[in-house]
């Protein structure tokens, strides 16, 4: 019986379609149960693959007849050993190719919205990492926001829209995952902005974005909002008086956390007023495109993670707690672990370090841990 | 640190590093230590899990330039 191989893209079909799938995910426990692929209808068995050296006759009647088998681990070395290995015992699974490190870098394009004279505006979903970059298309231009590490997707997805990138923003210096935007700028002669306030380390050059700043897109107007509070920088973006791209201010289950710069207790004010106050001002109809998802439950049904800022202010928790002490407290007590590697994902992303492919990916694995619930 | 045996698992992916400690291991005595040598980055999280699973003990573990080092003591 040959064993076959399920692309992170498939695996990532199956999520948003909410399938069923069983996955034996063959990494050591703290692996498992530090990041997983999840979804709304996937059953796990966690068995590290050293555990079934001598035989995997014990996991074949924990495995279901009635749904398909996948067999995942960091890389796909241990998968496809034991995906062998319960072929031999006559148990058909697929094994993910490429691994945990394909599924951390695979790219979703779903589209969000259309933009004025016929423009329209794509949501870029990183499934296994939670990461979220956009592109806003009109009238044979683009522009860029929050673009990930992954930046041949970026560009041959312009290219085949007949678009030529000429905005790339960050919203803020990220910590959770290497920008890939001053490489999408390098090869497309684009502009690559960032705010002033988070590049005081950067090393490299970039045009200050400010809030209030305003540039076209072919027929579109991308508005750039200060909005510090994750971090001093943190910068939304309004798209045709219709998006409201927050960064890591804002998501839809949950808020920003004001620490990953060591300086929660001094942030934590700038957060509340970039929530409460700024936010507050805006019009309730602005459809929120975050540069995260922590959970499966925000993605809509189309796999987009997209909500009305009017409803957020009714369903977000966040947004929700009146007394000022207990949102201080929220935001800087208790708050989850730190991103894996984030010292150093600051420091490539202000150009002070450059490691190479391999130790990227290293540095990325794991899930993004930028909000508070 | 003194070991009875050395494996060199450099550049080997996963699983074959735990593989080849694995049936190492089997050839020797308890109290011995063996140590190993293996470039893989999954290999020290793997290990660590492994030698605990399997009632062994990490003595020690360092990086050596792009080397992983670790010595165990079978159990």
């Amino acid at each position: 019986m040959s064993v076959k191989a399920m692309t992170a893209a498939q695996v990532a079909r199956k999520v948003i379609d909410n399938e069923p799938l069983f996955i034996l995910d063959v990494r050591n426990g703290d692996a498992f149960a530090d990041w997983k692929i999840e979804g709304g209808n996937i059953q796990y068995l966690n068995i590290p693959y050293f555990d079934l050296l001598d035989g995997v006759e014990e996991v074949i009647d924990q495995l279901p007849k009635d749904r398909d088998i996948l067999v995942v681990c960091a890389k796909e070395g241990s998968s496809i050993m034991v995906a062998d290995m319960l072929a031999d015992e006559g148990v058909e699974t697929a094994y993910l190719s490429g691994g945990m490190k394909a599924w951390s870098e695979h790219l979703e394009p779903v589209k969000v919205g259309d933009l004025n004279d016929g423009g329209e505006l794509y949501q870029f979903v990183r499934i296994g990492k939670g990461c979220l970059s956009y592109m806003a298309i009109s009238g044979g231009e683009a522009a860029v926001i929050d673009a990930t590490r992954m930046t041949d997707v970026f560009l041959n997805f312009a290219q085949e829209k007949g678009a030529a990138i000429k905005h790339v923003f960050d919203s803020h210096l990220h910590a959770d995952h290497i920008s890939g935007g001053r490489k999408i700028a390098q090869a497309t002669g684009a502009t690559y902005y960032l705010p002033p306030a988070d590049a005081e380390e950067v090393v490299f050059d970039f045009t200050a974005l400010e809030g209030g700043f305003k540039v076209a897109v072919g027929s579109s107007t991308v508005e750039a909002l200060y909005s510090p509070g994750h971090t001093i920088g943190s910068t939304s973006f309004i798209v045709d008086d219709q998006y409201l791209m927050t960064g890591d201010i804002l998501f839809i289950d949950s808020i920003g956390r004001p620490d990953l710069a060591g300086l929660a207790e001094d942030w934590v004010g700038d957060l509340r007023e970039s929530l409460y106050s700024r936010y507050e001002a805006l019009a309730n109809e602005l459809v929120v495109l975050p540069a995260h998802f922590m959970i499966m439950d925000e993605l809509n049904e189309d796999g987009s993670v997209a909500k009305k800022l009017g409803d957020l202010f009714k369903e977000n928790h966040g947004l929700n707690i009146e007394d000022e002490q207990e949102f201080r407290n929220m935001v800087t007590k208790n708050l989850p672990p730190q991103p894996n590697a984030y010292e150093d994902i600051r420091k490539t992303n202000m150009g002070k370090i450059t490691p190479e492919n391999e130790m990227q990916r290293e540095m990325e694995i794991g899930p993004n841990r930028c909000a508070v619930r | 640190m003194n070991a009875d045996k050395v494996l060199d698992a450099k550049g080997l992916a996963c699983p074959m590093p735990i593989v080849k400690t694995r049936k190492e291991m089997k050839d020797m005595d308890s109290g011995q230590v063996l140590e190993i040598q293996a470039t893989d980055k999954g290999a020290s999280a793997d290990l660590t899990a492994w030698a605990k699973s399997g009632g062994h003990e990490l003595l020690e573990q360092q990086v050596d330039g792009d080397v992983l080092k670790f010595w165990i003591k079978k159990g």
